[in-house]
This record gives C-alpha cells, structure tokens and sequence, in this order.
C-alpha cells in the first residue's frame, strides 16, 4: 500500500488541448479533470492516440493547454511562462520518456547527475547524488558506461534515476516499458514498486496492463477524455511473481 | 547516358526544391572566384596606359641625373659625364641637361614638395609632357604633374608658392620621363628640407631660369637628360652601365619607370590574391557548413534512393554533382565578374594617358580559376558524400544522423560552469568537424580585418607626412583592402547563422531534453550562442597572429609595421560580439520549439 494522502500535489480543471480548427478540429485532450494526491500512483490507460502522451506533456509543462488549468503543488503551470516552467520541471517534475531520451555523448552517471547541475547543485553533490541513485536503481557498475553500451532496461533504469535527481514532486512516466522486452519490463516496474513504497509521486501513462497494475488508480483514456477510472488495492509487490509468470519469465 | 540523366534529374529537382541554398552556395563560391579572377587578370595591365603615355610624349628609353654631392653643387666631372651621354653609341637623341631642384610647395592651405624641373618654353626632341588643360611653361608660370594637381586640388589658373614666391598655375600634364604622384621619389630624390617627404612630393615644371632662382644652399641644383637608344630594350644595360662607378650619376630605363607605375596595380594584385586565398578557404567552410546541415536534412532520401536500388556510388555522385554544378557556374558568373571589374581596379589615375585595355582572360586563368571552384566544392562536400553514400538504408530511412562525439574532459570541465556554459561547450564539442569550421571561419575573418589594420598601420608610417594630399597609391588599395574584408565578414557572418542553425538543428533532442529537465529557454539560447561564441574566441585569437603573418609573408620578409595594440586587443571582444549578435536570433528560434513535439519526433 502506499502512503498517499488526500492532499492534491497535481490537479487540472477542464484540461482541453485542441489543434486546427473548423472541421479539422482535433481535441487531443478533452476536458480532464484530474487529481493527484502526494504519494499517490496513478496509471493513466488508453489506445494509442488517445491523448495519453499528449495529457502527460500539459501535466509536466511541456506543453500549454488550449483551455483548462493544471495546478502543480499550488503554481498554476497554465500561466506559467516558459522561464517559469523550467524552473518548475528543475525542481518538481522528474521525467520518463518511452525513449529513455538519455544523452548519447554523455555516461550513465553524467546523464542522471544532469539536471542537479541544471538545478545549480555542486558538481560534487551533484555526482554523489547520482552514484546514489545508480546504486539505487542497481546500475553502480554501469556508471562510466555510454547508453549505447546499455540494454533498453538499463538505459530506462539510468532514465528514472535522472528523473529522481532532484528529488521531485511528482515523477511522470510516458510508456515507461513500451520499448523493453519482458526482463527489462519487470525490471521497472519493480523499481515502480519501490519508488511508490518509498511515497514517490507517480503519474504513468502506459498502455501495459501490467504496468497499470501497480498503480493505486487506474483511468482509461479515449479520444483525449477520461472514461472510466478504477481505484485498485494493492499494486505489484505482492503479485511479481504472477506477473512474472504473465510475461512468461517463470522458467 | 541513362545514369548520367537520372543524377542530372535528381540534381535538379533538389537545386529547385532548395534554391535559397543553392543560391547561398553559389554566392560564397562566385565571391572567391571574382577575387582570384582580378587578382589573375591584373597582371601587366598598366603596361598599356603606360606605353600610350610614352608614345604621346616621346618619352625616354632612359633618363640620366647627376646629383649634387653633400653640402655642394654638381661637380663639373658629373656634368661633363653626364652631357657625354648625348655623344654614347647608342644614343639617338636626347634632350637636356635640365636643372632639378626641390622646393617647398603652399596651395590651399596645403604643405607639400615640389621636384621643380626646368625646362625650354619651346618642345624638346625627348620627354614632351602631354598637356591635359591649359598651356606649357612661361616665365612665371607653373605646370603641375597631372597626378599630383589631382592630389592637391590645383586646377589651371590656380596658384601656388614655391619657397615662399607665387606662381601662377598654367598648364597640367603627363609625362612618362618620371612616374606620377606619389611615385616621383622612387627614381630618386634629393629632399634636404624638413617639410618635404617622398610620400608629399610631386612634379612641377617651371622655366630653366625660374628653377634655378629656387635652388638654395640646402636644395643644389642637379641635372637631368632624356636619351632615346637605338635599342629601347637595351635600356636597362645602359642604365645600369652608367650609373655603376658613381654616387652622383645614376639613370632610370623606361622598363624600371613603367615598373613604379605598375606599383599600384602590383599592390592592388597581391591584396586581391591573399584576398582570394582567404576567401577560398572561407568559401571551403561555408559550403562544408551548408553541405553539413544539407546531409543532415538528406539523410531520409538517401535511404529512399537506396531502398530503391540506388548504389553507394550513384547516391554520392549525385551529391557531389549538385555542388558540383554549382561551382562550375559559380567559376563561371566570378570569371564574368572578374573580367568586367578588372578595369575598374586599373584605372591609370590621372598621371597616365588611355585606358588600362582589357585584362587578358587566358586559358591558365580561366583553368585556375575553374580548378579552385572544383576544388572548395569537392574538399567541403567529399567527406559528407561518402559518409551519407555508405550509411545503412535503414538508418538513413530512420533519418538519425551519426551520433555525436564525447570529449570526456571537457564534459568534466562544463560540470563547473554556468549552466548556458556547460550546455554551450557539451554542444560545441559534440561536432569538432563544425567546431573547427567555426573557428577556421572567424579566425579566416579576424586574419582580413588585422591586415588591413596592419597595412593602414605601414600606409600611415610610410605615408602619414603627406600633408593631408590625397594618395592615390594607398586609396586605392585601402579601398580593395576594405572591399575584400568586407566580403570576408559577410561570408564569416553568413557562416556563423547557418553553423548556429546546424547546430540548433542537429542539438534540437539535446536541447529539448535540457529544457525538459529544467534549464530555461533563455538558458539554452545562451548555450547555442555560446556554442558560437567559444569557437569565434579561438578563431579571434589566431586570425590577430595570422593576419600579421599574411602581411609579412606577402611582404617577403621586409621590415613590419605592427599596428597600435589597442585595436588588435578589441578585434578580440568585437568578434565575440559580433557572433554573439548574428547568432542571437537563430539561437532564440531554436529555444522556443516545442519540446513535446521535438522528443515526440523520435517516435514517430
């Protein structure tokens, strides 16, 4: 179980994204209404192009709703300029892309001390903070390595510690495990399980059954609307190994 | 002939689908080769005007003086030697002794010399200065050299004074016995007075009698004759021949005269040359950098030629034809523009008669000039050809570009910096081959702008006692000079917005995951024009040493003039300031992308 309490770090009100106009109208996010308690795991499901990604993107600031409001530990991001929102994704938002989106050039260790140097942390404290999260996510042996040198599940393992480095508000997941194979899907969504034991904050949008079943919310998603939500119990911890045998990793 | 037409079709319809480009290609390349082509076709231009002006004035094959000694006049001997000349095999004919001497010359309100020949009322058999306006000598009347008139503003009826005594302006002419202003001291002056220097001397013609009423103590009377040879181009022999066992007796052949007139055009050639070689090379790293970010942008229809059957072979010849095709036209429009501008630069000024003549377009200049195009495009395109040549179809299909270089210490180094800095320098360092064009580029740019510093620093050590005469040796060069640093800053600054274009482009997955990890748009504007700036830092930094080196290398080894240390040390944040400018707007479009849509174009 995790320890959310009902207090909103996330909230939107009537969040609409809309592009073109006349009958080319497209409403990829269609008046959502969202709250997110602190500590609380929520897997947003759906088809694809249903606005899963694109909902995700207006929740991190990536991108500026056409109508609506998206509240963020109190600042309202909608009105928020640019300036602002980076200020805000340095210290609150910890991103997760489908194509982990590390920096090529850059090790694992270099990748994830990143956005502490972003953030204005020490080159000291900022390279600590990241052989800390390496070893958390169990890739300490892997710090000199390039991405290119990386699995998928390890370059996705780098990409939550860098999401983790500075110690966000909320970490949102677009399709975390939607390029890894079965042992690297496990993987993460174990170290889901941790960072939502730990009280982590995590919005996931997935269209993996098994990762949505970690979440304590579960809502489906179509044509940019929310159709249908489910509150579950308990998450992956207990059920790993069912999942396991799901992805047929049971021997 | 089915290939050679498909490349052809190809070519053509990516030179109209990109034609800003190709437009902007072939200005960088037009730009080098109109430079050379002057350069090349000046060659013995002014041999024209000059012989025209010997011909009309029944100018000397060689002119012979005897010098006054230290502290005295001629010595009879000299004269004797020299009135001998008349009487040596060879000599057909010959005008003179004439008096020479040097005075202070005032005309409105300018300080200047004069050389003050003197001469018969009536026409001599050598030397017959061609009147351009009013009348030749009388008593009390002045001619000025055509060139030096210009030079002071001095118009017939005009007047002037020589040591102190009016004269009346009557006459302007040419001659082709003594080179025009300011040249006139490079066959040999004699200036004891300390207002008169060789860069503010000119000629002037005035009676025998009036010349010698002007010779002082301090300015002695010297002679001079004009002697026509049986053999003209046995002038030079003669010359040196008589000249050999004395101080005071020298002679100048019409060869070494025509060669001081040449002098301006020589200048004018060498600028253009060096001027071609930097703008070659600044050619060379503008087309790298469009053929860079062209390749980046081909990549996805190198993989459909491919996928289509295309070789590696077929794909890289149809890049190297589209650029190149554009030299070729580019070696074409600069060897038009170059021959119809050649005459422009070889105007004879007013101290010659006619006109320079044609500038002769030969085989070997139109084969340089043909070779060099060729050449800037294959060194900057070869390179990209191949690589996209042998990229794997369904890489290119994919569209992802090489991945970028790591320099791991200077990834430790940017830890420590600011934030617009440690983006600024990770993004530089991912292309070393665009940071070398970069710094290659500007530092190309800085080498123009400290020769042209350091040729202004010789020009106003050499020619800063003018007296505020207008030279026209050193206008005129300072005007080609200025022209040519010009180009080199626009094709510099052309270079830097499409390197920071590149750049932004090629980093824009970087940049937007940077930005989605928290730093700032204006941050990551910074960065891409710090990416710029570092690069232009660098480049400054060599081009202050090269430009100098340029200098002393096209003077052979002689002595330097080094200009003040000031500008030198400002052409540093200049240049930074200036890259910093230009790319500022690059920079801020490239900032304000959208970075959902940028990292969700990697799933696409």
């Amino acid at each position: 179980m995790s320890d959310a309490t009902d207090v909103p770090v996330l909230r939107t009100r009537g969040l609409r994204l809309e592009y073109g106009r006349g009958a080319g109208l497209v409403r990829a996010v269609d008046g959502v209404d969202l709250e997110v308690a602190t500590g609380q795991t929520v897997a947003v499901m759906g088809p694809s192009g249903c606005g899963k990604s694109t909902l995700l993107h207006l929740l991190g600031g990536l991108d500026k709703p056409s109508h609506g409001e998206v509240w963020l530990a109190g600042s309202r991001l909608d009105q928020m300029t640019e300036k602002g929102l980076a200020r805000l994704r340095r210290t609150a938002i910890g991103f997760v892309f489908q194509a982990f989106h590390l920096m090529e050039e850059l090790t694992a260790t270099e990748n994830v001390e990143l956005p502490a140097l972003l953030a204005g942390r020490s080159p000291r404290a900022a390279r600590e903070r990241a052989a800390k999260l390496l070893e958390q996510v169990g890739l300490t042996d892997r710090g000199t390595h390039l991405p290119s040198a990386l699995s998928g599940g390890q370059r996705q393992r780098v990409a939550i510690a860098r999401a983790l480095s500075n110690d966000p508000l909320v970490v949102l997941a677009d399709e975390p495990t939607g390029n890894l194979d079965s042992e690297a899907t496990l993987d993460v969504l174990r170290l889901f399980q941790t960072l939502r034991a730990a009280g982590q904050t995590l919005v996931i949008v997935t269209h993996d059954s098994r990762i949505a079943a970690t979440a304590d919310r579960l809502i489906s998603m179509r044509d940019g609307a929310f159709v249908d939500e489910t509150r579950l119990t308990g998450g992956t911890t207990a059920r790993l190994s069912d999942l396991a045998s799901f992805a047929g990793l049971d021997g | 002939m089915g290939r050679t037409l498909l490349v052809w079709r190809l070519v053509r319809a990516d030179l109209r689908r990109r034609r800003s480009e190709a437009a902007l290609l072939l200005l960088a390349i037009t730009a080098t080769t109109t430079t050379l082509t002057l350069g090349l076709v000046l060659h013995g231009v002014t041999a024209d005007p000059y012989q025209q002006t010997r011909a009309a004035t029944a100018g000397p094959d060689v002119v012979a003086t005897a010098s006054s000694p230290l502290n005295g006049p001629v010595t009879p001997a000299d004269l004797t030697a020299l009135n001998a000349l008349a009487q040596t095999p060879g000599v057909t004919t010959h005008s003179g002794p004439y008096p020479l001497t040097w005075a202070a010359l005032g005309a409105r309100g300018l300080q200047a010399g004069a050389e003050v020949m003197g001469r018969d009322q009536t026409p001599a058999a050598v030397d017959q200065p061609k009147l351009t306006q009013g009348s030749w000598i009388r008593t009390g009347g002045a001619v000025l050299e055509a060139s030096f008139a210009q030079a002071l503003g001095i118009h017939t009826g005009d007047s002037i004074t020589l040591n102190g005594r009016s004269f009346p302006v009557v006459g302007v002419a040419v001659t082709a016995a003594i080179p025009p202003y300011p040249q006139v001291c490079t066959v040999g002056c004699d200036l004891e007075l300390p207002q008169l220097s060789p860069s503010n001397t000119g000629l002037i013609w005035l009676t025998q009698a009036d010349a010698r009423s002007l010779a002082t103590a301090h300015e002695q009377l010297t002679y001079l004759m004009n002697l026509k040879l049986a053999d003209p181009a046995r002038a030079d022999a003669f010359a040196q021949a008589f000249g050999s066992n004395s101080h005071t007796l020298t002679a100048n052949s019409w060869q070494y005269i025509s060669q001081q007139d040449a002098n301006l055009v020589a200048a004018e050639q060498q600028a253009l040359l060096a001027g071609s070689w930097l703008l070659g090379v600044l050619a060379i790293a503008s087309v790298a950098v469009l053929v860079g970010g062209r390749m980046a942008d081909q990549i996805r229809r190198v993989g459909l030629l491919k996928a289509v059957g295309g070789t590696p072979g077929l794909v890289a010849a149809v890049l190297l034809a589209e650029y190149l095709f554009l030299a070729l036209l580019a070696a074409l429009a600069g060897l038009l523009l170059g021959r119809l501008s050649a005459p422009l630069l070889t105007k004879p000024g007013s101290g010659l008669l006619g006109n320079a003549g044609s500038p002769a377009l030969t085989a070997t200049t139109v084969a340089i000039v043909v070779a060099v195009a060729l050449t800037v495009a294959v060194t900057a395109t070869l390179i990209p050809a191949i690589r996209a040549a042998h990229i794997s179809t369904v890489r290119a299909l994919a569209d992802s570009t090489h991945p970028p270089r790591r320099t791991a210490w200077l990834i430790a180094i940017s830890a420590r910096l600011p934030v617009p800095l440690l983006l600024g320098l990770r993004i530089a360092a991912r292309r070393p081959r665009r940071l070398l064009l970069s710094t290659v580029s500007v530092a190309i740019s800085v080498t123009g702008v400290v020769a042209v510093l350091t040729v202004n620093a010789r020009n106003t050590q050499h020619f800063g006692n003018s007296s505020g005469l207008n030279n026209p040796w050193t206008n005129q060069v300072n005007q080609l000079l200025l022209l040519i640093t010009v180009m080199l800053i626009l094709l510099a600054g052309v270079n830097a917005i499409f390197i920071t274009w590149a750049t932004a482009l090629d980093a824009r997955r970087a940049l937007a995951l940077a930005r989605a990890l928290g730093a700032t748009p204006q941050q990551v504007t910074a960065a891409i024009s710090a990416a710029q700036t570092l690069p232009a830092l660098a480049g400054a930094l060599i081009g202050i040493p090269a430009g100098i080196a340029l200098i002393a290398a096209v003077n052979h080894g002689a002595t330097m003039t080094h200009p003040p240390l000031w500008p030198l040390l400002a052409v540093i944040p200049g240049t930074m300031l200036v890259i910093a400018s230009l790319t500022a707007i690059p920079s801020r479009l490239a900032a304000r992308r959208s970075i959902a849509e940028i990292l969700q174009a990697e799933l696409a």
